[in-house]
C-alpha cells in the first residue's frame, strides 16, 4: 500500500529532513506552522533565520531561507544587527527560554524598548533540554529538574517568568507580543503570521511565545506530556496575543 | 564611495577622533557601540558626524549586543565597527570569538585601560594577551598596535580592508593616551593615496531567488563531531598562517651592530625610539624593534635581527606585567639572547625610564 507523503512546507530545507528533534518535541509544530507562514507571506527570500543555543539550534538549516547560528542567548542582538543593516530583510530569531529569558534577557528586554523591528520566536518548554534538563526560568513552582530534583521552590528561585507579560509591558503600541501553544496549531500561524506582518509593515518589535513539549526532559508519556501542556503549563501561561497593532487582542 | 573631504588635510586632533574620521575615510557604514572610558569620544564624534554622511549608528545594551550586532551587520554585508576598552573587550571576546569560528569580517578599536578588573580608565598595554588570543579560540586575529595618530587614522583605513580582505576579525589596538590626547596628523581620502577599498559583500540576504537561481545560506559555529571541527580549524589554521608572512609589520632601527634590542609596542615605542636615539648619542649601541602587527607577529623578523645584530641583550619594555614578553618569548623560542624586562603596569614608560634600564643591564 503506497504511504501518502505529508505535505511540506516549500521554505523547508529537504536536505536537513528528517528534522533532528527528539520525537514528541513541539520544535517541529512551531517550525511547521512557522514554514508554513512563509510561504503563505511569500517572504522565503528575504527571511533571515536566526537560532540561538539549545535545542533551537538544530533549526541551524532547518529552512531553505538564509539563516546563521548565533549563541546562547545572543540571537537577538545578531538579528537586530542585521535588520539595522538590511531594513528590507524578515528577521526571525528564534530561541528558547533559557536563552531569551535568562542568559539573553537583557538584549531581549532592550530590543522590545527600543522596538526593533524584528521578530522573535521564543519556545517555552520550562527547562533546557539541549544541556539535560536543568531548571529554566519558566520551570513551574514544583517541577522536577535536574538543578531542581525536589521541585522548584519559588522561595529559593522565584516564580517563572512571564515573558510576554513583560514584554507587552515595556514595549510601544507599534509592538506585537502574544503566546501561543504547539496544542492550538491554527491560533499559532495566525500569531506567527502577525508577528511577521508586524516587522513587514514597519511597526515594530514583534514576539511569540510558544508553549512546547519535551517528553525527553520531562520524562512524561505521550498523554502525560499533553497533559502537563495544556493543564499545567497553560494555566500558568495564559495564551493570547497580549498586544496587537491589529486591533483586538485574540485571547 | 563618497568622498569624505575635499582634500587631503592637516588636523590636530584626538585618536579616538582620529579613529571616526579613518572609519568615515574608510566608508564604515554603521557603528555599534557602548560608553566605556577611554573610547567614548569614538562615538560621541561618530554620533555627530555620521548623520552627515547618511551612516548608521546604534548605542547597545551592553558590549556583548555592541559585538554581536556588529556580527550581524557584517554578515549582512555592510561595514560595521565597534570600539571598546578594558571590562568591554572581555565581554565582547564573546562575539570576537563568533567572529574568528565564522570568519567574519569584524573590525574594532581597542583603547586599552588599567587592569584587572575596572583598573583605571586611563591607560596601560594589558589588554595584549586579551586581544591577540583571547575566547576559546586559537587567536586567528589581526591586530594592529599604533603608536600614532598618524597610524591610528592609516591603520583604521587598512584595518577595514584587512578584515574584508581575509576575513578574519581585526583590530587596531590603542590605548587611552592615544585616545585622549591631541596631535597633529594627515587626513585623507584613501583614493587619493591609491588604496583601493575592498567592496564588501553579504553573507546573507543574498539577492535570487532561493530553489531557483541560489542556494540557502546556513553559516553555524557549532559542529556535531569533533573530526568535523577538527577540520575546520586545521584549514582555518592553514590559511591564517599562509596569509601571515603578507601581514606582518614592525619598525627596526639600528639594528645592525647592536648590543642590546629594545623590544616595544604601541606608545611605549615611541620612548624606546628616543631612548635609543640618546643611547646612541652616548656611545651606547643599542638597537629598536616594534612589532606593529602582534597577531601575526614578525617573529622572522625579529630572529633575523636578533642575529645579524649578534646583540647579547633583548630588552622587553611595557605597560604591562609581561604580556608582550610572553607573545614574545613563544614566538622567538630557541633563541639563546638574553631577555632583560621593563615592565610598568599601568603606567607610562618615557625614554628616561628605558635608558636607564639599558644602562643598568649592560
Amino acid at each position: 500500500m503506497g504511504m501518502i507523503a505529508p505535505v511540506t512546507p516549500k521554505s523547508w530545507y529537504l536536505p536537513s529532513k528528517p528534522h533532528k528533534f527528539c520525537p514528541g518535541c513541539g520544535h517541529g509544530i512551531v517550525l511547521k506552522a512557522l514554514g508554513e507562514t512563509i510561504d503563505e507571506l511569500e517572504i522565503q527570500d528575504k527571511v533571515v533565520f536566526g537560532c540561538d543555543i539549545g535545542c533551537s539550534l538544530l533549526a541551524w538549516n532547518f529552512f531553505a531561507c538564509d539563516s546563521t547560528q548565533t549563541h546562547h542567548g545572543r540571537t537577538t542582538p545578531v538579528m537586530v544587527g542585521i535588520k539595522r543593516s538590511r531594513p528590507e530583510l524578515v528577521t526571525i530569531g528564534y530561541m528558547g527560554d533559557g536563552g531569551g529569558y535568562s542568559i539573553g534577557s537583557q538584549h531581549l528586554l532592550n530590543a522590545a524598548v527600543r522596538n526593533e523591528k524584528v521578530s522573535l520566536i521564543l519556545v517555552n518548554n520550562t527547562n533546557y533540554g539541549m544541556t539535560g534538563g536543568q531548571m529554566a526560568p519558566t520551570t513551574l513552582p514544583g517541577q522536577k529538574t535536574e538543578t531542581s530534583p525536589f521541585g522548584r521552590d519559588p522561595e529559593l528561585t522565584g516564580y517563572p517568568t512571564k515573558g510576554p507579560e513583560f514584554l507587552a509591558e515595556l514595549t510601544s503600541d507599534k509592538a506585537y507580543v502574544a503566546r501561543a501553544t504547539v496544542a492550538k496549531y491554527k491560533q499559532l500561524k495566525r500569531f506567527l503570521r502577525n508577528a511577521l506582518r508586524n516587522q513587514m509593515e514597519g511597526n515594530g518589535f514583534s514576539f511569540v511565545e510558544v508553549l512546547s513539549t519535551c517528553p525527553t526532559n520531562w520524562r512524561t508519556n505521550a498523554q502525560q506530556t499533553w497533559n502537563f501542556l495544556e493543564e499545567e503549563m497553560e494555566p500558568y501561561f495564559p495564551v493570547g496575543e497580549l498586544k496587537s497593532p491589529f486591533g483586538k487582542g485574540d485571547k | 564611495m563618497a568622498r569624505i573631504m575635499e582634500e587631503t588635510r592637516k588636523a590636530f586632533i584626538t585618536g579616538n577622533e582620529a579613529v571616526t574620521w579613518g572609519a568615515l575615510a574608510a566608508g564604515a557604514e554603521i557603528m555599534f557601540g557602548y560608553p566605556i572610558t577611554p573610547q567614548n569620544e569614538v562615538m560621541h564624534y561618530w554620533t555627530r558626524l555620521a548623520p552627515q554622511y547618511g551612516k548608521g549608528f546604534l548605542q547597545t545594551e551592553d558590549e556583548l549586543s555592541a559585538g554581536f550586532t556588529v556580527c550581524g551587520s557584517v554578515q549582512s554585508g555592510k561595514k560595521a565597527f565597534t570600539a571598546t576598552a578594558g571590562p568591554g573587550n572581555v565581554l565582547m571576546q564573546e562575539p570576537f570569538g563568533m567572529a574568528e569560528a565564522m570568519r567574519l569580517p569584524l573590525f574594532a578599536v581597542i583603547q586599552q585601560r588599567g587592569g584587572p578588573s575596572s583598573g583605571t580608565v586611563v591607560y596601560s598595554q594589558q589588554e595584549v594577551t586579551l586581544t591577540t588570543f583571547g575566547g576559546n579560540g586559537e587567536g586567528h586575529r589581526i591586530v594592529y598596535s599604533t603608536a600614532s595618530h598618524q597610524e591610528i587614522y592609516d591603520y583604521t583605513i587598512k584595518g577595514f580592508n584587512t578584515a574584508w580582505k581575509y576575513r578574519f576579525p581585526t583590530f587596531l589596538l590603542g590605548d587611552g593616551y592615544q585616545a585622549k590626547m591631541r596631535e597633529p596628523l594627515e587626513m585623507y581620502n584613501p583614493e587619493d593615496r591609491g588604496i583601493e577599498m575592498i567592496d564588501t559583500y553579504p553573507l546573507i540576504g543574498l539577492p535570487g531567488h532561493i530553489g531557483e537561481n541560489r542556494e540557502p545560506q546556513h553559516l553555524c559555529n557549532i559542529y556535531s563531531l569533533e573530526e568535523e571541527l577538527y577540520e575546520v580549524v586545521m584549514r582555518v589554521s592553514a590559511e591564517y598562517e599562509a596569509i601571515s608572512p603578507e601581514l606582518v609589520e614592525y619598525e627596526e632601527k639600528e639594528c645592525e651592530d647592536a648590543d642590546i634590542i629594545v623590544l616595544s609596542h604601541g606608545v611605549v615605542s615611541r620612548a624606546a625610539d628616543d631612548a635609543v636615539k640618546e643611547l646612541r648619542a652616548q656611545g651606547i649601541k643599542a638597537g629598536y624593534f616594534r612589532p606593529i602587527t602582534l597577531r601575526p607577529y614578525p617573529q622572522k623578523q625579529l630572529r633575523e635581527a636578533i642575529a645579524k645584530s649578534g646583540a647579547k641583550k633583548l630588552l622587553i619594555a611595557e605597560s604591562a606585567y609581561g604580556q608582550l614578553d610572553r607573545l614574545t618569548k613563544q614566538e622567538i623560542y630557541g633563541e639563546t639572547i638574553k631577555i632583560e624586562n621593563l615592565f610598568m603596569p599601568g603606567v607610562g614608560i618615557i625614554d628616561y625610564d628605558i635608558i636607564s634600564k639599558v644602562k643598568s643591564s649592560l
